[in-house]
């Protein structure tokens, strides 16, 4: 004990001669404009530096993406991310603004619900393949006990990856699948999961690289999916797992009925060997990312919608569905052929359920517009109300 | 122990120090996590160094030659008085396996004590990147005494431009990949406070990256002297990039001469030149500016990092010693389309650059030609070694242009046993 006092006053009489300010160290937000950037003051950043979570994740691993990225006049990025399920609740009083800012308002004392049961589903089997092209339910798990992809050792993601793959290999049926780690596969299996627009790549996004996601890459990530090649599970990209159902035309409903029965299999196999999956009733499924938190949930479609994109009031209607567009490569890419992808733009506070019968009730409705507008029909009647 | 919970690093607060002693002590007004020791030794027993040992089968750096199994099992836990870990130094060479041609260093210092801390690992990837030179056995010589330059005046129908760089680092503040955003900018005001007592013709002035205006951005680009945000994967895994452009900048005289890079890829990097052949003068500004400078921070009680084995401590290991690159920018239309260019320049003990820096291609005949080495020798007898080179590359130029045949001259030795 009395070394180990030693070391500490001989580093404490380093770190003294350098102790420098919480004033000294505030970063310089004035240009940025991101979630963290609005929320987090001085007075705040005083307090949440003399934390740590168990795990040793600070306030400066936080928000070091933000800092790095001050954004766009437009588009609001989060700014912040978690390293490890405690950083929610050890740094609040910084993540809890930003939760409420992203997520429409949501306070500190709101509960969370969660429902994959595909029965409470209305419709949704029957979008018209014409204009629907394909459908996609996806969303995030994060499994409990260790770091997040911003904050994990070489050790941790490996175990992680190994949990994971032991759980899918037990899958059957339908589900039956293959896992391909990255780092491993051969030219042939690359191209066709390219191919299958599977593969997912190294980050490029300076959000996603300022925030130390793509450390020791492509150690511990891989792809699994099942023979069908309607169920996939990414590992160690983003999250820990990112789990998706998809297939080709309208069926939206069998896509999230299969989503559903997927990742309640997944919990139950993962349950059995002693791991569960970060949730609470607050936050829902903890996610990396403030804005995946709740159900992280993003069901879309690729739809054809020429005449409707052209509208003058299309953006209006997308709000008023609580829906988003993005174009066909993903977030951040252009529409391309009047093909858009449409989804839902909440994720926490509505459930899995609710939130994939207003991308149905909305992209119904869209279709129908579409209709109208092609034979010069008006569609103002259609116009919906704020959802 | 996991990596994660070494992390604690970047906090470099008083609280998380103590967390990871698991001491009793508190300071006043300081939070301590009560469980945060119970929660380092579950984790240390859950992830032996084994289980965090990096794939490295397919890289091809120093820093992958020289890491073993047992060597990371030692160092893994170990921290540097400014919390920073074998793991921190090791990210940029995990993340960038390099290339079977251009063997990278793949290892950086977070602060003067790394190159101590892991010694283990730092004196193998020195030896190999440095000829050899052994951080134990041997000790590097500083010469800053431009009057000892031999024929550094060029022929300027060949040399178009002259050039010598290095860097300096102030010691007690932490390393690019580790400063926290006040340590930068304590770099930075210590440096910008000295560079501001420079008189004559090493008067200038610093640019902020931050607060430039256009015009001063567009006239620095248009001098060559404007740095950008690094995008080389090799700088920005090793996270130097971090909070940018915050507290990053440009001094230069007026003369547009001398010229100082504030908080780049070092702490300093300080770079003399000028059109034309007169190396011997570049160099003498050079010295005469760094002893100025050194002297001004001196006043105010600080010191660069320096130390007998080391010399000048950087943040790259392929940087210490001199840390110097002296260089020119020559026409050498003839010898560049010998077969024997490459072996002269590496008996010479030269390097070729394009014209653009590290890793461009040459434009049309110019070339960028500077010295290799960095350590073992010092920086009067690098900037010989490049001057003699570089008038033996000249007139192997003449020759040909005669059409008289040339020699490749014997392999310098670069330590006497």
């Amino acid at each position: 004990m009395s070394d180990n006092i030693e070391r500490i006053s001989e580093s404490m009489a380093k770190l003294s001669m350098k102790w420098l300010s919480a004033e000294d160290e505030y970063p310089d937000l004035s240009k940025h404009n991101n979630h963290m950037a609005k929320v987090l003051t001085l007075p705040m950043y005083k307090k949440l530096r003399e934390r740590v979570t168990p795990n040793g994740f600070t306030i400066e691993g936080v928000i070091q993406t933000g800092v790095d990225n001050p954004g766009h006049p437009f588009i609001m990025t989060v700014g912040c991310v978690a390293g490890d399920e405690e950083t929610y609740e050890v740094f609040k009083e910084l993540l809890d603004p930003v939760i409420e800012d992203r997520h429409g308002g949501y306070k500190p004392t709101d509960k969370h619900k969660t429902d994959l049961n595909p029965d409470n589903l209305k419709g949704g089997d029957d979008l018209d393949p014409k204009y629907v092209l394909s459908s996609r339910v996806r969303t995030g798990r994060s499994i409990r006990g260790f770091c997040l992809p911003p904050h994990c050792s070489r050790g941790e993601r490996r175990a992680v990856e190994k949990l994971s793959v032991e759980a899918l290999a037990a899958l059957s049926g339908d589900l039956k699948g293959k896992y391909y780690a990255l780092k491993n596969m051969t030219e042939a299996e690359q191209q066709q999961l390219i191919d299958d627009h599977f593969l997912f790549d190294k980050p490029v996004s300076p959000l996603l690289l300022a925030s130390g996601m793509a450390r020791d890459w492509p150690d511990a990530r891989g792809i699994w999916h099942n023979d069908n090649k309607t169920f996939l599970v990414w590992v160690n990209e983003e999250d820990h797992l990112r789990v998706i159902s998809m297939q080709k035309g309208g069926k939206m409903k069998e896509v999230f009925t299969r989503f559903c029965t997927g990742l309640t299999k997944i919990e139950t196999l993962f349950r059995d060997r002693g791991h569960a999956f970060m949730w609470n009733e607050h936050l829902g499924y903890v996610l990396t990312c403030p804005s995946n938190l709740g159900t992280g949930l993003r069901a879309g479609v690729h739809v054809k919608l020429p005449n409707m994109s052209k509208h003058a009031k299309f953006e209006e209607i997308l709000t008023k569905l609580r829906l988003q567009k993005r174009g066909t490569g993903g977030v951040d890419t252009a529409a391309v052929g009047g093909v858009f992808d449409i989804s839902n733009a909440d994720r926490l506070g509505f459930s899995e359920v609710d939130l994939v019968q207003m991308v149905v009730d909305g992209v119904k409705l869209l279709v129908e517009m579409e209709k109208r507008l092609e034979k010069g029909q008006p569609i103002d009647n259609l116009i919906p109300a704020q959802k | 122990m996991s990596g994660s919970f070494r992390r604690l690093i970047s906090g470099r607060s008083t609280a998380v120090l103590l967390a990871s002693l698991g001491a009793g002590t508190m300071a006043t007004g300081v939070l301590l996590n009560e469980n945060g020791s119970l929660a380092a030794e579950a984790k240390k027993k859950l992830y032996p160094p084994s289980s965090d040992f990096p794939d490295l089968r397919k890289h091809n750096n120093c820093m992958a030659t020289a890491l073993t199994p047992a060597i990371y099992a030692k160092l893994r836990d170990k921290l540097t008085p400014n919390n920073w870990t074998l793991d921190q130094c090791i990210q940029t060479g995990v993340d960038n396996p390099g290339h079977p041609f251009i063997k990278t260093v793949g290892c950086v210092a977070g602060d003067e004590e790394s190159y101590e801390v892991f010694a283990e690992l730092f004196d193998p990837v020195i030896k190999d990147r440095h000829n050899g030179y052994d951080p134990r056995k041997m000790t590097h010589p500083t010469d800053l005494d431009a009057s000892k330059l031999k024929h550094g005046m060029f022929d300027e129908n060949y040399v178009l431009s002259s050039r010598v760089r290095t860097g300096r680092s102030i010691r007690g503040l932490s390393l690019p990949p580790a400063c926290s955003r006040a340590e930068r900018r304590e770099v930075e005001r210590v440096v910008v406070t000295a560079l501001a007592g420079l008189k004559g013709d090493l008067a200038g002035r610093y640019y902020s990256l931050g607060d430039m205006t256009e015009k001063e951005q567009q006239q620095l680009i248009d001098d060559h002297f404007l740095f950008d945000k690094p995008v080389s994967p090799l700088l920005t895994c090793a996270f130097m990039a971090r909070d940018w452009p915050d507290a990053r900048g440009i001094w230069h005289n007026n003369e547009k001469t001398f010229l100082i890079w504030v908080n780049e890829e070092d702490h300093t990097r300080v770079i003399s030149m000028e059109k034309g052949g007169n190396m011997k003068r570049v160099f003498e500004r050079f010295c005469n500016g760094l002893k100025q400078v050194e002297h001004l921070i001196q006043e105010r009680g600080w010191e660069f990092m320096w130390n007998e084995r080391l010399g000048y401590i950087l943040t790259c290991p392929s940087n210490l010693g001199t840390g110097l690159r002296a260089g020119v920018h020559v026409r050498l239309p003839n010898l560049s389309k010998d077969p024997r260019f490459s072996k002269i320049l590496d008996n010479l003990r030269l390097q070729k650059r394009g014209t653009g820096g590290v890793d461009t291609a040459a434009t049309g005949d110019t070339f960028d030609i500077s010295n290799l080495d960095r350590l073992g020798k010092s920086e009067v007898e690098l900037v010989q070694l490049l001057v003699d080179g570089v008038n033996y590359l000249i007139e192997c130029e003449k020759k040909l242009e005669k059409g008289q045949d040339i020699q490749v001259p014997a392999p310098l030795v670069m330590f006497k046993k």
